[in-house]
């Protein structure tokens, strides 16, 4: 597997759209923090940016380069590897590539301008995101063969979780405004990682008062270390789940 | 060596392969006809585990090779079209499944030397003709001295010289006495090459029968006239 991930990764370093990347999240990174006159404020720009182009670039540049490795694939199960290896290879060698231009481009800014605690949370949650959504990448190519159906997949994935659902608890939100559905609105997150995500940082950064009284309860759940402990087994479920689904499909898979 | 039990398949409604029995074994050279999408390229992918049978059960020296996969690195396999990631070189390529293999030692150079890739090492596999690309497969699949061959429609799109040059080379492997499988369709090419016929049709075998056996039977003294004649004859 460590060749495979080694290929993988200079394969993918080399790659112009990678750096592309890493040089957009870095430009973005210090404008929001040199626009913004504390560094909380510019955190929270960050955030919003953050939270919109990591899953785009993750899902998408995922998606197709698992199916333009379609070749590398074929050619390696007819030699004694294992196919779990394979896949594990590629998944491990997209997420350490697209986590290291995350570093790269956000994290240094986010260490130099942000507190270390407020960094470090931001870093974590950028990392989780980049990796839960190339796990979601290599759900959605796996479960079809056709290129073009698979990246339209893709987008939809991100559409509806960076846009839609938001839209939907909202909605949701606005019907049973009569009801108490505060309590309800924490099982609802668990449902995207971005929106988990987002609410993990906003605490940090002690702007739950924005969120209203679903903040304080908000507070009150994701504040305490259990509510911590439980959102990143979440995450990490996020990460899991897709990833072991596709795995498992390729393994009875015909190539 | 190999032992093929029963195996079937199906891609959605159609079945490929239907209740597959065969039997090969070491110092043979069985060449596997028939006509277009009659299951050939799908049993050799079996074989190699690429696609999995829906029932029955193929061994490899005495073990199942259902969830294994050691198995494959007494296999030397040519695709019928080989296809290799884009942007990677010859060079590249070669050095890759070394890698993978982990298996330096008796390397079997002849086909590489023969087919003067050395000369190319630099070039991309995008950029290369269907030919050259069948010689970067060839090499490959007696690169690592096997001791089964598995070769789908190996002489096709290669040059007469080349094509020659791996004749030559299966001849000699199979004088050392491995297994080799081919499939062809180009039934006179096969005339000095093979020992045993298995033909196909609609997912079955037909018949599968010694070469000597075949050309007594039919009375003829060339594969592709002792198949014409038996397909004529209606297969009992």
């Amino acid at each position: 597997m460590n060749r495979i991930l080694k290929y993988v990764v200079l394969n993918i370093i080399k790659n112009k759209i990678i750096i592309f990347y890493t040089i957009l999240l870095s430009l973005f990174s210090w404008t929001a923090f040199s626009l913004e006159d504390n560094a909380a404020k510019g955190l929270l720009t960050l955030l919003n940016i953050i939270l919109l182009i990591v899953p785009l670039v993750s899902i998408l540049f995922s998606t197709i380069y698992i199916y333009n490795s379609a070749e590398f694939i074929e050619l390696l199960v007819s030699h004694p590897i294992r196919r779990s290896k394979i896949w594990w290879g590629l998944f491990l060698g997209l997420s350490f590539s697209l986590v290291a231009a995350f570093i790269v481009g956000a994290g240094i800014p986010i260490i130099v301008f942000a507190e270390l605690a407020k960094a470090i949370m931001m870093l974590v949650v950028g990392v989780l995101i980049t990796i839960i959504f190339v796990a979601i990448a290599f759900l959605s190519s796996i479960l079809s063969r056709d290129k073009a159906r698979g990246i339209g997949v893709s987008i939809l994935l991100w559409l509806y979780f960076a846009l839609l659902f938001d839209g939907l608890v909202l909605f949701l939100l606005f019907q049973f405004a009569d009801y108490p559905v505060e309590k309800m609105m924490i099982i609802i997150t668990a449902f995207s990682p971005i929106d988990l995500s987002r609410i993990l940082i906003l605490l940090q950064l002690d702007v739950s008062a924005m969120l209203g009284y679903t903040g304080a309860i908000f507070k009150e759940f994701f504040g305490t270390t259990i509510g911590l402990l439980i959102s990143f087994i979440l995450l990490l479920t996020w990460m899991f789940i897709p990833f072991f689904l596709s795995l498992y499909r390729f393994k009875t898979k015909d190539l | 060596m190999i032992d093929i039990k029963n195996i079937s398949k199906k891609f959605g409604k159609l079945e490929v392969l239907k209740q597959i029995d065969l039997q090969l074994n070491r110092g043979e050279c069985v060449a596997l006809i028939g006509p277009n999408g009659c299951g050939k390229t799908t049993l050799i992918k079996a074989i190699l585990g690429m696609v999995l049978p829906d029932s029955g059960d193929i061994i490899f020296n005495g073990k199942s090779i259902h969830k294994d996969y050691i198995y494959r690195q007494y296999i030397g396999y040519m695709p019928q079209i080989g296809r290799y990631p884009e942007n990677m070189t010859i060079g590249q390529v070669i050095d890759m499944i070394k890698g993978i293999r982990n298996d330096n030692n008796n390397l079997d150079e002849t086909l590489y030397q023969k087919f003067d890739l050395d000369q190319m090492l630099d070039k991309k596999m995008r950029t290369l003709s269907g030919g050259t690309t069948q010689k970067v497969s060839a090499t490959l699949a007696f690169l690592f001295s096997p001791e089964v061959f598995i070769l789908d429609e190996p002489t096709a799109g290669l040059d007469p010289l080349a094509s020659e040059i791996l004749k030559e080379k299966i001849i000699a492997e199979k004088n050392k006495g491995k297994l080799i499988l081919i499939t062809s369709h180009l039934l006179s090419e096969l005339d000095d090459l093979i020992t045993q016929l298995v033909f196909m049709q609609d997912g079955q075998i037909l018949f599968h029968k010694e070469v000597e056996a075949l050309k007594r039977e039919t009375g003829t003294d060339k594969i592709s006239k002792a198949i014409t004649h038996i397909l004529k004859r209606g297969v009992a």
